[in-house]
């Protein structure tokens, strides 16, 4: 009886939690003329068998690919609601890996929305296949789940107002308002430099960072590079990036821990991918529109 | 289960929890002034303060909370009022209990008997004062449980504000969720705490109840 009225106030908090995750906003405008560069096609591999990797049998039974991704980075891993389609570097990486497993897009693979918090428990449940979404690589994580790649590193940056002349890195932060996303590594990373007596500002997104950036309540929104090109874009001419990155955020994708043919076979088809061109087409057609150029392909780490 | 008392997590969570618990406290005075204010305002031979309390109680009862918290968190900052986020959390929440109050108040008001008002009113009380001294103790007795409902749904209602920069017991959740730990042992704790604001509340509740029910 306690621990079922222990479950009940547990799940009242949880509904309530739930609800207060939002924050849409509309679809960066991808659409840059005709010469803009073109989205690579994957050749779906046929005749794939991976022995003894029990999510890809599963897969194969399901006879679709279940692949977790994030819906609100602009440029990354985006879900466009008004055409119900999902785009960025992060889907065309999930792709990519899903052509050479045998599984082909659209009809055989399924993208579903995982937030942050819920990685761990979405892969170790077994609720998606593997998850592609600014996934850093980190040895806390890797007690639950386990990583192919790193197949991109991002590192932790500023995003100022445009006329914003005096935070030129993380050193000129000190006592100034900066805002992350709730909980986020990239808090307490900058802590230490706003310093102790000045808290981070923290949302559950950072479109609403974004919005408080530019009604001037706080100074800079700090996280990994790539999520601030994104927005970067979306805002332009409003804001800038500093671009001074201070860490290096290895993006891996997150796989069951257990399942080590899968790992394998997901970190060949990075290889391959990044070998045949497709990784700079596939970032070009994405991140790239931002106007940054692609930086060097980090070396797969293989456990 | 041990999640607690490693990595110096403990004086993250009890941050979160004295935090949750002062949001609660302040938000709950406040709001018991709010409703009882509107309640006066609802009965009071004044149209204008009516109007004004009916509008109020409409408004805040029928929005989220959550999108009342968005309201305030993005929306006031917009007409130039800015405060931190914890005023702005202490705003939506007890003006958005207020309205509960005010109803509960209110049904409380109508169960005391007309008798009693016109037996003020033929002593020579003011309004002010039928209502401060014969009507309001004999309503907020007979209104104590669906009020305890009301506060012990606050802390909990105030986990919201963890999602707007207001480091409390969802914060923390956040945070270690963040960290990589596991979810259910978070999950555990948080709830828990939880548990022991509403049971705290509910507890003073009963206490009160005995102390002042009215006899029938």
């Amino acid at each position: 009886m306690r621990t079922r009225r222990t479950i009940a106030a547990a799940l009242s908090v949880l509904a309530l939690t739930a609800v207060a995750a939002c924050g849409k906003d509309g679809s960066p405008n991808a659409a840059a003329g005709d010469n803009a560069p073109k989205l690579p096609t994957y050749q779906v591999k046929t005749d794939v068998k991976l022995d003894g990797s029990k999510t890809w049998a599963a897969a194969k039974s399901r006879g679709k690919l279940i692949i977790g991704a994030k819906a609100d980075q602009p440029y990354l891993g985006f879900e466009d609601l008004s055409t119900n389609t999902r785009n960025g570097f992060d889907i065309e990486i999930a792709k990519m890996i899903a052509a050479d497993l045998g599984f082909s897009y659209p009809s055989q693979v399924e993208f579903k929305t995982v937030v942050s918090a819920n990685r761990e428990n979405a892969i170790s449940q077994g609720q998606i296949d593997y998850y592609v979404g600014t996934y850093t690589i980190n040895p806390k994580r890797k007690e639950s789940v386990s990583f192919a790649g790193p197949y991109f590193v991002a590192g932790q940056d500023l995003l100022v107002r445009k006329d914003n002349t005096d935070i030129t890195g993380p050193d000129s932060l000190k006592g100034k308002n900066v805002c992350s996303v709730t909980g986020s590594t990239s808090v307490k990373q900058i802590q230490p430099y706003v310093g102790a007596d000045k808290k981070v500002t923290q949302y559950d997104t950072y479109a609403q960072c974004v919005d408080k950036l530019l009604t001037n309540e706080i100074d800079a929104v700090t996280t990994d590079d790539a999520i601030l090109m994104g927005y970067g874009a979306k805002n332009a001419g409003k804001t800038k990036v500093v671009g001074k990155p201070f860490s290096k955020e290895p993006y891996g994708v997150g796989l069951n821990k257990d399942d080590q043919v899968l790992r394998n076979a997901i970190s060949d088809a990075l290889k391959a991918h990044e070998d045949n061109g497709d990784w700079k087409k596939a970032y070009d057609a994405t991140l790239g529109l931002s106007g940054a150029t692609a930086p060097a392909i980090p070396a797969l780490e293989r456990y | 289960m041990g999640i607690l008392f490693e990595d110096g997590n403990f004086a993250l969570f009890r941050d979160g929890f004295l935090q949750t618990v002062e949001l609660s406290a302040i938000s709950a005075l406040l709001a018991l002034l709010i409703g009882t204010l509107l309640a006066a305002f609802r009965v009071s031979p004044v149209p204008a303060l009516r109007a004004f309390g009916t509008v109020w109680v409409n408004v805040f009862r029928n929005t989220p909370l959550t999108v009342l918290f968005f309201a305030v968190v993005f929306g006031l900052p917009r007409l130039d009022v800015h405060f931190d986020n914890f005023t702005f959390a202490v705003i939506a929440l007890s003006a958005y209990t207020g309205s509960f109050v005010c109803e509960v108040l209110r049904s409380g008001i109508n169960t005391v008997p007309m008798g009693q008002a016109e037996a003020a009113r033929s002593l020579g009380m003011t309004f002010g004062q039928t209502l401060r001294l014969i009507i309001l103790p004999q309503a907020a007795r007979t209104v104590l449980s669906p009020m305890s409902s009301i506060f012990i749904a606050l802390p909990r209602n105030s986990a919201i504000a963890g999602a707007f920069s207001v480091s409390d017991l969802y914060f923390t959740q956040m945070t270690l969720t963040d960290r990589g730990y596991a979810i259910f042992a978070i999950f555990f704790w948080v709830a828990l705490a939880y548990l022991a604001v509403s049971a705290t509340v509910a507890l003073l509740f009963r206490y009160l109840e005995t102390r002042l029910e009215v006899a029938r």
